[in-house]
């Protein structure tokens, strides 16, 4: 049995304090010791990207971080998107509802977090790159289509800082 | 998948990184952004017993001008070197890595480190016969990109050793490609190339080629650089040496290729890259 070890992490703005096993993986951090099942996990090998979060701004697959080398950064998951308080949603998460950028929901969350990566590095990207984009994320229901254009909308929405065009 | 239960620790300074990595004996291994070790831990097939993570030893992240090429520190991201334009090729190669994810994560010191075949990374490397800085408990020491890659997954690099930095020449004059053929963008390369050129009015002063995943190592098509060394540049030329990219490798079959499919993927690949040095 390895000796646990004490991380230090804030998510969604809140600081969290662990003891934890140095083998486990932040997003099993995130779901079962922090309970934001927010976060899915899809393939568990890197490749699907329905973990996708935030660290110190960054998008990562958080199944292949350890919890341990998230000690002292920020992360943010898909529950930490919304405004506080009002019931408003991210600009990226209306985009989605508006343009029905979703099927089943499973590779939501992770879609959401790569587009607002996606957004911060280029906030007023082509259709080309959205796609190139998302790369990361997998997608077995919608074809993209709809997530493209609501990546789209929610670009457009968050540069006039209006809302989200239908 | 979870990883087999390891001790961690996460020094905050390179002398307390390489004596935590020395007393750890031979299962002890160095984490950088993990993501080449993480995925072979959780299918287990690796299980060190301590790991000692760089994350917080300072000093070991940015890109700097250093003796007419640059010196890139070995925890740079991928998704930084990406974004360097003046790094060229290794900027052009960092930005087909998987995809922003990874690229966030993984690193330039730990890829070639690794020193996976199927990387590309170390095929530019290898290419730009750049230099690794690697520090361990008797000191400094350089290892130039032709001593690196030793066989499969292994280089050159001590196991008590740390690298700390990647130089990489500038390469003024030199035209470059790097072409890689994946499925997915995710995937390794099936095969990848990286093409150097120096032309001295249309005659091909210099070249060098490097193929990713076509052996146990990353490796210099010779037969190839032979072909078109002092030879005028054109696109019949370049076709012609090109034909021989593939001579004297045994590539490894796989589910996406067998070996005379990667063959042919190299031929044509490595044509591809010398037309992109070559400004065709």
């Amino acid at each position: 049995m390895a000796e646990s070890v004490r991380v230090n992490v804030t998510v969604n703005g809140e600081s969290r304090s662990s003891e934890v096993e140095p083998r486990l993986l932040l997003v099993h951090y995130l779901r079962d010791t922090l309970g934001l099942t927010g976060t899915h996990i899809g393939c568990d090998t890197s490749n699907c990207g329905a973990c996708t979060v935030l660290m110190d701004g960054e998008s990562v697959k958080s199944c292949t971080v350890l919890a341990v080398q998230a000690d002292g950064a920020k992360v943010q998951t898909i529950e930490g998107m919304a405004p506080a308080g009002n019931g408003a949603l991210h600009p990226i998460q209306e985009a989605f509802w508006e343009h029905h950028g979703l099927q089943c929901g499973y590779c939501t969350p992770g879609m959401i977090m790569a587009a607002a990566d996606l957004l911060k590095r280029n906030p007023n990207p082509t259709e080309e790159e959205v796609r190139h984009g998302l790369e990361g994320n997998l997608c077995r229901c919608t074809g993209y289509h709809n997530i493209v254009k609501a990546v789209m909308a929610a670009a457009e929405s968050m540069r006039s800082g209006e809302g989200v065009p239908a | 998948m979870i990883p087999a239960n390891f001790d961690y620790a996460a020094p905050e300074s390179l002398d307390e990184a390489i004596s935590t990595l020395s007393q750890g004996g031979d299962d002890a291994k160095l984490l950088a952004g993990g993501h080449s070790l993480l995925p072979l831990m959780k299918l287990r097939l690796a299980a060190p017993s301590l790991l000692v993570s760089l994350g917080k030893v300072p000093g070991l992240s940015g890109i700097e001008r250093s003796n007419g090429g640059f010196s890139i520190g070995a925890m740079t991201r991928h998704a930084e070197i990406a974004d360097a334009e003046e790094l060229g090729v290794t900027a052009h190669a960092a930005s087909l890595i998987a995809d922003q994810q990874v690229r966030n994560r993984g690193t330039i010191g730990g890829s070639i480190a690794h020193g996976d075949s199927a990387g590309d990374l170390p095929t530019v490397f290898l290419a730009a016969e750049g230099t690794v800085t690697a520090q361990g408990p008797n000191g400094e020491r350089q290892i130039q990109a032709t001593e690196m890659f030793k066989s499969f997954l292994t280089t050159a690099v001590g196991p008590d050793e740390v690298v700390t930095s990647v130089y990489m020449p500038a390469l003024d004059g030199y035209g470059w490609g790097y072409e890689k053929f994946v499925r997915r963008s995710e995937d390794w390369a099936m095969v990848g190339v990286c093409a150097l050129v120096k032309s001295n009015g249309g005659t091909c002063e210099d070249v060098r080629v490097a193929l990713t995943h076509m052996g146990a190592t990353p490796l210099r098509a010779s037969a190839t650089e032979e072909a078109l060394r002092g030879q005028s540049l054109s696109p019949e030329s370049i076709a012609q040496a090109a034909e021989q990219a593939a001579e004297g490798t045994n590539p490894p079959g796989d589910v996406n290729a067998t070996p005379d499919y990667k063959k042919h993927l190299a031929r044509v690949l490595t044509k591809r890259a010398l037309m992109a040095a070559t400004g065709g």
